[in-house]
């Protein structure tokens, strides 16, 4: 936990000229295998491991960090709406990863820009590739309409060639290239979630991996938060109270308030990241994963399942966006939205009970 | 979803295409390609629609002679006076004045140059309303 703690703090001038301690099987390479990722976080923690000689596909890490969640949480504010999330905080799955297997991890944050950015070129000089989190705002390879003050992106720097960077950013088809200024910025977006120049990569991988153990340990605490918890905002419970407040919405707000605020859930669950149906797809992926991994064919159906319940959440999606276009037809108005939030919070209810007892016996 | 089901509705990403799960004929989950997907894509125009919108009304203001240029840059970057005021490194209640056209006028050329660094563009810039007024970060599409 010492590792984490480090992450709370910033790292200070003589601290990050210290010694690298990189003790991984293939750290000195110029090449860094990148592979597209549904999701950046996932994505990063993935091919930073596969780099290092551990092959995991990107499902397995969102699952293996236990990224699935839903949460609603009306009192905070982003860009006006409330926020709902389909997954956990930023930085959660690559710790959980790590910390599950045992994996060691160097992270440093910074107050100052400059100091950030050499020691990101020392780590590159080094060979050793870093993740760095930044703001997608000021990422100028990221297509305009996605340039939104969202500062939890995170991507993989493996190179530099005179003043611009080598990125791997995992959302991204091939590798891309962003100049020092630029990345500098991205480094020190401010706002909500700011990144703080944090930068990290992997220091030590055990010589012996033992999935299974970790994978149920992080299908139980997806299942917890989703169904145990009994807190009315998160998981299944939380689903339900979005339910109740979406049937509500055009009569407190206003038609156009509430168009607002669906489409700010849509653009949650689906914009780009997510892998589709707010990550209930890529949870069903790991959970076929798993089911390899642990010789359990139950797993499969479980997987279909949660499959079914991803396509439900795209059918919200599409009534949602008919509101939003004002095309609405006769069987979208906001309560036929509620009735398949509804639908979707009681298909997860008995899935995610079933899983946990699944990972029990 | 199944593969072949992957919506491919071209918009957001311009030529980029972004990764989704889908099923293949086995039952199999594959990654599969997707250029975007008109439900996200209406979400999407909808946030910058309502972007749009907040500028609309601050040029308004604007034009009245009720606020500074700055404000127009400041919602034209998606900010508000927190976010502004961390970026530029100041006290909210230093942008709050500054979006009053009177101290707006007296700023330092300092201060005025830090506010245009930040929103890359120069002082004569800061102190105008541009004649295309869209987002900043839309200005650079082709629609």
């Amino acid at each position: 936990m010492i590792r984490d703690r480090q992450c709370s703090r910033q790292s200070s001038a003589e601290e990050c000229g210290s010694k690298i301690l990189i003790d991984v099987r293939t750290t000195v390479t110029s090449t860094f295998n990148h592979r597209q990722s549904a999701h950046c976080e996932s994505g990063v923690t993935a091919n930073l491991l596969s780099h290092h000689g551990l092959a995991m596909s990107e499902a397995m890490a969102f699952g293996l960090g236990a990224g699935l969640l839903f949460g609603y949480f009306p009192f905070i504010r982003i860009n006006k709406l409330p926020l709902a999330t389909f997954r956990t905080a930023p930085g959660n799955i690559f710790k959980k990863v790590t910390g599950r297997l045992g994996i060691k991890v160097t992270r440093h944050a910074f107050k100052d820009r400059d100091l950030a950015m050499a020691e990101l070129d020392r780590y590159l000089a080094a060979g050793v590739p870093v993740g760095l989190q930044t703001g997608v705002y000021w990422l100028p390879y990221f297509p305009p309409a996605l340039r939104f003050h969202f500062n939890a992106h995170n991507l993989v720097v493996y190179g530099k060639e005179g003043n611009s960077y080598q990125i791997s950013d995992p959302v991204f088809g091939d590798t891309v290239t962003c100049e020092a200024d630029d990345l500098s910025r991205a480094r020190f977006a401010q706002g909500a979630l700011a990144p703080k120049g944090k930068m990290y990569c992997i220091s030590h991988i055990p010589a012996t991996i033992d999935l299974a153990p970790a994978i149920i340990k992080s299908i139980r605490e997806v299942c917890r938060v989703m169904v145990k918890v009994p807190f009315p905002l998160l998981g299944t419970r939380g689903i339900r109270y979005l339910a109740g407040q979406v049937e509500k919405w055009p009569a407190r707000f206003g038609e156009r308030m509430a168009i607002l605020y669906l489409g700010h859930i849509i653009r949650m669950q689906e914009e780009i990241g997510t892998g589709g149906g707010g990550f209930r797809f890529i949870y069903a992926a790991f959970l076929q994963e798993a089911a390899e991994v642990l010789g359990d064919r139950r797993y499969l159906d479980i997987s279909a399942r949660m499959t079914l319940i991803g396509d439900r959440w795209r059918d919200f999606a599409v009534a949602g966006a008919r509101h939003c276009k004002g095309r609405a037809g006769e069987n979208d108005s906001f309560a036929d939205l509620s009735r398949i939030l509804r639908d979707c919070a009681d298909k997860e209810t008995a899935l995610f009970n079933e899983l946990y007892d699944l990972t029990k016996s | 979803m199944f593969k072949n089901d992957v919506p491919q509705d071209k918009e957001l990403f311009g030529d980029q295409r972004e990764v989704c799960y889908a099923v293949d004929e086995n039952g199999r989950y594959v990654m599969a390609e997707s250029s975007g997907w008109d439900p996200a894509n209406i979400a999407n125009s909808q946030a910058w629609e309502a972007i749009s919108h907040e500028i609309a009304g601050i040029l308004v203001r604007i034009r009245a002679g009720a606020l500074s240029p700055l404000a127009y840059h400041m919602v034209a970057n998606q900010m508000d006076e927190k976010l502004l005021a961390e970026y530029a490194g100041l006290y909210c209640w230093q942008v709050r004045r500054h979006l009053r056209p009177g101290p707006f006028s007296k700023i330092e050329p300092k201060l005025m140059e830090r506010y245009s660094a930040l929103f890359s563009i120069t002082t004569e810039e800061l102190r105008e309303i541009p004649d295309d007024p869209r987002p900043a970060m839309l200005k650079t599409v082709k629609r």
